[in-house]
């Protein structure tokens, strides 16, 4: 009895977190216009999802805001984690609290106060600005992850690196990085996702020529969505799940690799 | 004379307005085996680290090879340096580590195999080139890095508590190894530990660290037999102390009064009414041997412990406590047993009591 009940309870678990996504995949083949019955299986929306330009352009847009933002913040960030880890100076503590206010304040603060920004040095809103609002509020995500595998890390090897002969840069390049990975990569996951599906910030920031794919849906809930978003959506998950699967497999190989010593 | 490979001249260390390193003078000779030994905190660490350019010098002067290096960056001194907690680059195979120091100056890819090679051999590793750190055990790991840090040929290789990671069994190994390869290449070695048994088994010399400064330098049978302060006399082994004033002095003999006892030890330089400090081994102490005339005490048996090969007595004479020991573990003595104490007068250790010192 007591084994049935925590069945249960488990398979209720999983209900709540991933039936909303399963009606989505659902209904992306579904023959009927409108996302309450299910009438049959098509394809149909998928083809016409190619057709449907505004969306496959809000697709690009997203896709190189989130791509630049998180390559860019993930450089930023974590020369900044290292510096911030590794040298002493006034006002070091302040900056590490600072830290934490992108990460804590409301989105829409954010948004505003970056328009503000904006409009004061007269920047027309367009991708770069989009860009730059995502770059700025990932940056703190990639630092905080970053430090925290800063923080595990044997002073001693630096040391003995530079022993050894290696110039700064060498052991930045050759000894750091490598050792941050887990964080620098954990980080960028973060960035990514923060960015691609950003809704608030990005819909003060964008401006007219800008549109991204979740400003581009939440512009449609007005008009109804059409179910070549569901198909769309579903693409994108399927990419997110090659992506994850991909990645614990690596991870579980080398943790059994690790642990079989 | 041999040649000074290390010399180091007024060497001053402050961290903050923290005066951690008080005017360090020390000439290091080509091939010696040298200990930095000291209670933690007494800086003998922070010496190493401004040798192999870790640490900056607040004053003072640092000479390898005759060649000023107080300044220079780490990479360009010929020194390299084994912590204690190995640090090898845990990202890279035993192979890639060891040749790291090679792969930083531009060696040949074929010359760095071979010499890894070389390396692997001479710390007993062979076949461990693809391994990664975290697959070896912490003595074989503490090899690799010792084996990275000898691929570079340092003139001086500088040990911050090496084996103090270590089992007691594999310290024991480690440091009969270390002793060898040092002999084999020649190589002078600074060795920083806390423990006085690895400083006495080891060196060639010993240098004693009290907080900053130089307390004394000398052979281990020296600093051990001839300490010439009670601090290095009580920090080296087990000791009993008498403090006294001289009562009579003759040509051979110096009579002591130890609370209400006379002691009698060698004369030297002591003048009537000089406070000494007279300090006995452990080892040196002789329990009920007949014939003896001199410095003969009774006490009780407080104590008797068993430490394998060895017994230790704890003995109380009068307000005093003395502790004993002799080889072998058979129970000898028992508890509450009336024994007599002495020891042979050469065997005692005396040193002057400085009034200005508590």
């Amino acid at each position: 009895m007591k084994k049935i009940m925590e069945n249960l309870y488990l398979v209720l678990v999983f209900l709540f977190l991933f039936l909303p996504i399963a009606v989505l995949i659902l209904f992306s083949f579904n023959t009927s216009k409108l996302n309450i019955v299910f009438q049959g299986f098509t394809f149909h929306w998928y083809f016409d999802l190619f057709q449907n330009r505004t969306l496959l352009e809000a697709l690009f847009h997203t896709l190189i805001v989130a791509g630049v933002s998180t390559v860019i913040s993930v450089i930023v960030g974590t020369i900044s984690a290292y510096g911030l880890h590794k040298y002493s100076f006034k006002g070091k503590n302040l900056i590490n609290g600072l830290l934490y206010i992108p990460v804590v304040i409301p989105e829409i603060v954010l948004g505003i106060a970056l328009l503000s920004v904006y409009t004061l040095l007269e920047l027309e809103l367009g991708l770069f600005t989009l860009i730059l609002a995502h770059i700025c509020f990932c940056i703190p995500f990639v630092i905080i992850s970053v430090r925290s595998v800063l923080e595990g890390m044997d002073p001693h090897i630096e040391e003995v690196a530079s022993d050894l002969g290696a110039s700064k840069f060498q052991i930045f390049t050759k000894i750091v990085i490598p050792m941050l990975m887990p964080g620098i990569l954990s980080g960028a996951q973060l960035a990514l996702t923060l960015s691609l599906d950003d809704v608030v910030i990005s819909y003060f920031t964008a401006g007219p020529g800008a549109n991204t794919l979740p400003l581009q849906v939440y512009s449609m809930i007005k008009t109804g969505i059409t179910p070549d978003v569901n198909a769309l959506i579903t693409i994108m998950l399927g990419i997110v799940f090659i992506i994850l699967t991909i990645s614990t497999v690596v991870q579980l190989r080398r943790f059994k690799k690790e642990s079989s010593v | 004379m041999k040649k000074v490979i290390l010399k180091i001249e007024g060497l001053k260390k402050s961290f903050g307005s923290k005066e951690v390193i008080k005017d360090f003078d020390l000439n290091i000779y080509e091939g010696e085996f040298l200990t930095l030994l000291g209670s933690s905190g007494c800086g003998k660490t922070t010496i190493l680290r401004m040798i192999a350019g870790l640490d900056s010098v607040t004053e003072g002067h640092i000479y390898i090879d005759e060649k000023e290096v107080t300044t220079l960056d780490p990479k360009y001194r010929e020194v390299n340096t084994i912590f204690q907690n190995y640090a090898l680059f845990p990202l890279m195979t035993v192979e890639e580590n060891i040749g790291f120091g090679l792969k930083m100056k531009k060696v040949d890819k074929k010359v760095i195999k071979q010499r890894v090679q070389e390396m692997l051999e001479l710390v007993h590793l062979q076949g461990y080139e693809k391994r990664m750190p975290k697959e070896l055990s912490g003595g074989e790991q503490q090899r690799v890095s010792i084996a990275r840090a000898l691929i570079n040929k340092p003139k001086v290789l500088l040990l911050d508590e090496p084996l103090s990671a270590l089992d007691q069994k594999l310290r024991k190994s480690m440091q009969l190894e270390l002793k060898q390869l040092q002999k084999k290449l020649g190589i002078t070695f600074i060795y920083v530990t806390h423990s006085q048994d690895e400083a006495l088994t080891m060196s060639d010399r010993i240098v004693l660290l009290k907080d900053g400064k130089i307390e004394q330098v000398d052979t281990p049978i020296k600093i051990y037999e001839h300490p010439n302060s009670l601090y290095t006399a009580q920090f080296l082994g087990e000791s009993n102390l008498f403090t006294g004033t001289v009562s009579v002095v003759d040509e051979k003999y110096t009579l002591v009064n130890v609370d209400d006892q006379v002691l009698k030890i060698l004369s030297q330089k002591w003048k009537v009414d000089d406070s000494l400090d007279i300090i006995l081994r452990p080892e040196n102490i002789k329990i009920d041997v007949k014939n003896k005339q001199e410095n003969v005490l009774e006490g009780k048996i407080v104590e008797s412990i068993y430490d394998g090969a060895s017994t230790k007595l704890m003995i109380r004479v009068q307000k005093r406590l003395i502790s004993a020991m002799y080889l072998g573990n058979d129970k000898l003595y028992s508890k509450g047993q009336v024994v007599s104490v002495s020891w042979d007068i050469e065997d005692a250790i005396v040193l002057k009591r400085d009034v200005y010192e508590k």
